[in-house]
């Protein structure tokens, strides 16, 4: 099911380079597999036991015995948000890009093939087998932005790629030494090692350690270096701003919405799991990172003058609540069960706000999309102005987004903050409070966007700007109404996730304190 | 049926001399080629898991042991299946040569023929006269078909190439020398019975003729497998080289050299690679000494690919880079490191056999260009994007993302590096982010330049539909080695495994 799932996009993908048709065949087709890969991933969804702990629709086949590497793939509650969460986000991409003449097949095949590594990296469960797909979707999301962005994409995409891949590399080399020590490269064992407490001791293996914790944090910060490049957390967030604003909207929507998703993603899969002891030890400087990367960028992105940067900022400053819940969950807490609690809430407010942001930002970048067709390209923040006289549907529809991004409580991106501050907040006072100014600066840098964008005078270069077509409203609609759904329902995801957070504070919370 | 891949090589040069046409030339040059493919492949396919095949053993010269002795083991296996298919896709790549055809694929010929011998040969003797044999044609290769860079006079363009085929034989010719003197060592200290390797890597040779025959024996080879400081023929006379040349040279030659490494240095005098017992700034013992060189290998021709203006050269620098890498495996001394570095032998012959076809055929032959700058605002990925999407993949491989052999082979020697010589990890893993960086940065100037405004499009030539299958059967290798590596490593191991390395697995293997 999950490898016919990975290959659909890829045949997709291939069916339209080889058809060369036209850009509506293109687009059809794309739509077609899109719209596929959807229906797929919520058949999983539907078909997904959340009470049975473990991996669900697992496949395993022996791949390169002697080198450890197989082909193992299966969804856990975390894998089948995601799966649902790309398939989405890629059909949002795609509804966008529907109006824009400048896409051609090419773009269509690449935006497929990004699909297949997105799916693959969300249920890939064999680092190998996980590397190939997680290095893999990089290719075709350079390409996106080289050859379809805007003017200083050059730069921009190589700077992007460049990045990501000091990430990698050292990820890949982390992960050879962790394979030397323990001869496994499979998630799931070395998740069981690690919470077993016998990973740090197996690295005693190599005749050269003489202190394998050291050696284990080495690995660590290794590991963390390359999701926190793909996250990004701050510092390592510098490719960001430029690589979101020169790429295309559409473009920027799936690196937004799906593939900032691939660090938080690692976060979750590998390092909580698989380094639960090192992240303990290194609790206070990653929570500085995690607050750094909730506050500074909140402040960023309230001086940037195009909107694209603010809402890139933005972007960070929200994955930054994921960075923290992720950090509070590695907490020790001893036996004492109501912190436990709180661990639970904090992970699974990460999760929910992995999702509802994906949706948010996804919407807002659409948004974007919109309002640059119609500005011919401008997207500074003083370039308008009175939009909502002009363009009240536009206005309206955009506002519920920035508010969801805001966390107004009734729309999707309240529960998962919420949860998350209610989980750290008794487990680490100072950091949230710090973070609480990020969530601040948050509400100020939006609103400002609003009064500048939406209200006051009407510029009169936009007099004549037209509403959203019929066609738009109707793409429109399910987003916005789905932003509600979570808002007012987030038991829709947590549900679904809970039996997946539970075993993981049960796996994390074993070990001893430092 | 081994053997014939020699012959039919030797024959099929005969054949193409002779030949009455260009295009009769070329077609006996592409059947010889696909004929040595093909009993390589069928060899594999009969191989029995673990075993030495004699090929041939006829006594030579009994006065003094030398034997007429061919035998495959895996990792032969490997190199002779390497060979046939850069030498196919060579002769597909040089197709439009219309200067003295007969004599090039005569040239050719005679130069993949020694190739194969050196591969079969298991007898030090027979070994070496094949790798002679095989240093000549690459000079008259270069000297007279070589390429150069544009706006070159035609006198400067000869004696460029001149200057690039001299500097090649005669580094060639000093390793040769340096190895002949091993070899003689080796003859004389074992008593004079025998040069087999059969009879060599049983012998018990004394430690301290060990310790200065390994040495020489192993630089004699590694000067071919391009090791710094002896690598600077290497980007000269793959830039010089017509393509077809280039191809071999980096896809085949320079392995002659690490195999040569593995196969007579490492596997004849083991004990050399052990410690001094004294340290020398920090080095313990010759191991040391080459795996420094090695990494240094990697960063430098990396460095130094990164800052080319000459495409061709940046090319010819990354093969100076990748092949540090099986240096680097061969000096973990572990089985797993070996392992990568054959697999990485194999790799790099198929990605810069790949990459020198789209430099020099696709590209060079059509634009007559070399120069960075000027093939840019081209727009090369809309005028032949078959070239562009070639070089993609191509590069994609050479960077060793996963799902392509170069990544298996790396992350072979790469794991064998952690257990063995753990503070170089990080230099080569820095060595390959440079790598990441020279092949991204030639990729997006030369096809995705910004065009000056009102440029106008070119028209080129069309890929040929040669240069596409070449292309196919080089693309299509590496991807099925990276995503399936099993069919080599099943290969390699049970060799790596064999009694002819047991002096090397007893004494220095970690």
């Amino acid at each position: 099911m999950i490898t016919f799932l990975t290959l659909l996009p890829i045949v997709g993908a291939l069916l339209i380079l080889a058809l060369r048709g036209s850009r509506a065949v293109a687009r059809g087709l794309a739509a077609f597999f899109g719209l596929s890969a959807l229906v797929g991933t919520i058949l999983l969804w539907i078909g997904f036991n959340p009470g049975t702990p473990g991996m669900q629709f697992e496949e395993w086949h022996a791949w390169v015995p002697s080198l450890g590497i197989s082909y193992h793939v299966g969804v856990d509650g975390l894998g089948v948000l995601m799966l649902v969460l790309s398939a989405m986000v890629v059909m949002m991409s795609l509804a966008a890009s529907w109006a824009n003449a400048k896409l051609g097949p090419v773009y269509y095949a690449l935006v497929l093939f990004l699909e297949a590594g997105l799916f693959g990296t969300f249920t890939a469960l064999n680092f190998v087998h996980w590397f190939v797909f997680w290095e893999l979707s990089l290719i075709p999301a350079f390409f996106l932005i080289r050859l379809w962005g805007g003017p200083g994409r050059a730069r921009a995409s190589t700077q992007f790629f460049l990045y990501t891949m000091v990430g990698s590399v050292a990820l890949l080399l982390a992960f050879l030494a962790l394979f030397l020590a323990t001869g496994r490269f499979d998630f799931v064992d070395l998740a069981r090692l690690a919470q077993s407490g016998q990973l740090t001791p197996a690295l005693a293996n190599l005749h050269w350690v003489s202190n394998p914790g050291q050696l284990a944090m080495l690995l660590f910060w290794a590991a963390f270096l390359g999701f926190a490049v793909k996250t990004p957390v701050v510092p390592f967030h510098t490719w960001l701003p430029a690589a979101y604003a020169e790429a295309p909207s559409e473009t920027t929507m799936l690196l937004t919405g799906a593939m900032s998703k691939m660090g938080v993603y690692g976060f979750l899969r590998i390092l909580l799991p698989i380094f639960p002891q090192q992240m303990r030890q290194a609790m206070t400087p990653l929570l500085w990172l995690a607050v750094a990367t909730i506050v500074l960028p909140a402040f960023a992105a309230w001086v940037q003058k195009d909107l694209k940067r603010t809402f890139a900022y933005s972007s960070i400053n929200h994955l930054g609540y994921c960075v923290l819940g992720v950090c509070v969950a590695a907490k020790f807490t001893g036996t004492d069960p109501r912190l436990a609690a709180e661990k639970a809430a904090a992970l699974t407010g990460v999760l929910l706000q992995v999702f509802s942001h994906a949706l948010t930002a996804g919407a807002l970048f659409w948004f974007i999309a919109l309002i640059e067709r119609r500005s011919g390209g401008l997207r500074g923040i003083d370039d308008f102005g009175g939009l909502r006289k002009v363009v009240p549907v536009l206005s309206g529809l955009m506002g519920i987004a920035i508010f969801a991004s805001l966390g107004l409580p009734g729309l999707n991106g309240f529960p998962g903050e919420f949860l998350i501050f209610k989980g750290s907040f008794p487990l680490v006072p100072w950091a949230t409070a710090v973070a609480v100014l990020g969530l601040l600066m948050t509400a100020v840098f939006l609103l400002a966007v609003i009064q500048k964008v939406f209200s006051g005078p009407v510029n009169g270069r936009w007099e004549a700007m037209a509403d959203l077509t019929t066609t738009e409203r109707w793409a429109l609609a399910p987003v916005i109404a789905l932003m509600f759904v979570i808002g007012l329902y987030p038991q829709l995801i947590t549900g679904m996730v809970h039996g997946t957070v539970m075993q993981w504070i049960a796996g994390v919370g074993a070990g001893v304190r430092f | 049926m081994l053997a014939w891949t020699i012959y039919l090589s030797f024959l099929g040069a005969l054949a193409a001399r002779l030949a009455p046409s260009k295009q009769f030339a070329r077609i006996v040059a592409l059947l010889t080629a696909l004929a040595g493919l093909g009993l390589s492949i069928a060899a594999l396919v009969r191989w029995q898991p673990g075993a030495l095949v004699t090929v041939a053993q006829v006594p030579w010269i009994p006065q003094v042991g030398i034997s007429y002795h061919l035998a495959a083991d895996g990792i032969s296996l490997t190199l002779l299946l390497l060979t046939g298919i850069a030498a196919t896709s060579g002769i597909l790549f040089s197709w439009n040569i219309e200067q003295r055809t007969q004599e090039f694929f005569a040239f050719y010929l005679v130069l993949i023929g020694g190739v194969y011998g050196v591969f079969l040969s298991f007898d030090l003797f027979l070994l070496f006269v094949f790798y002679e044999i095989a240093i000549i044609p690459k000079y008259f290769l270069i000297a007279i078909w070589g390429s150069v860079p544009r706006g070159a006079t035609r006198e400067k363009a000869g004696s460029q190439r001149e200057y690039a085929a001299m500097k090649l034989a005669l580094y060639s010719f000093a390793g040769s020398a340096l190895v002949l003197a091993g070899m003689v060592a080796a003859w004389t200290v074992s008593g004079g019975r025998s040069l087999s390797f059969e009879f060599l890597a049983r012998y018990p040779f004394p430690a301290h003729f060990q310790m200065w025959a390994f040495p020489m024996v192993f630089v004699g080879f590694a000067v071919l497998a391009g090791m710094w400081p002896f690598h600077t023929w290497a980007p000269t006379g793959h830039a010089a080289a017509p393509t077809a040349a280039s191809m071999l040279l980096a896809g085949v030659v320079m392995k002659l050299g690490a195999y040569g490494c593995l196969r007579v240095a490492m596997m004849l005098f083991p004990a050399g690679l052990g410690p001094w017992g004294f340290h020398v700034l920090g080095f313990g013992s010759w191991r040391d000494v080459f795996a420094v060189l090695a990494v240094i290998g990697i960063v430098y021709g990396a460095s130094v690919a990164l800052v080319q203006r000459d495409f061709k050269f940046v090319i010819g620098y990354s093969s100076v880079s990748h092949m540090g890498f099986v240096l680097l495996g061969l000096m973990t001394l572990t089985q797993i490191g070996l392992d990568g570095a054959v697999l990485q032998m194999f790799s790099h012959g198929v990605i810069a056999g790949l990459l020198f076809a789209v430099v020099g055929r696709m590209v060079y032959d059509r634009t007559h260009t070399r120069d960075l700058n000027e093939l840019g605002p081209m727009r090369l990925a809309q005028v032949i994007p078959f070239a562009a999407v070639t070089f993609i993949l191509a590069g994609m491989a050479s960077i060793g993302l996963p799902g392509f052999s170069g990544f298996i082979a790396e992350f072979q020697i790469l794991i064998g590096t952690w257990r063995a010589l753990p503070w170089m990890v990080p230099v080569a893993g820095i060595g390959i982010l440079i790598g990441i960086a020279f092949t991204w940065r030639a990729l997006t100037k030369v096809f995705f330049g910004e065009a000056a405004a009102g440029a106008q499009e070119h028209p080129l030539p069309p890929i040929t539909l040669a240069e596409k299958c070449g292309a196919v059967l080089l693309l299509a290798t590496t991807l099925v080695v990276g995503l399936y590596p099993r069919i080599l490593i099943d290969l390699i191991l049970p060799a790596l495994n064999s009694p002819l390395f047991e002096g090397l697995r007893k004494g220095a293997w970690r």
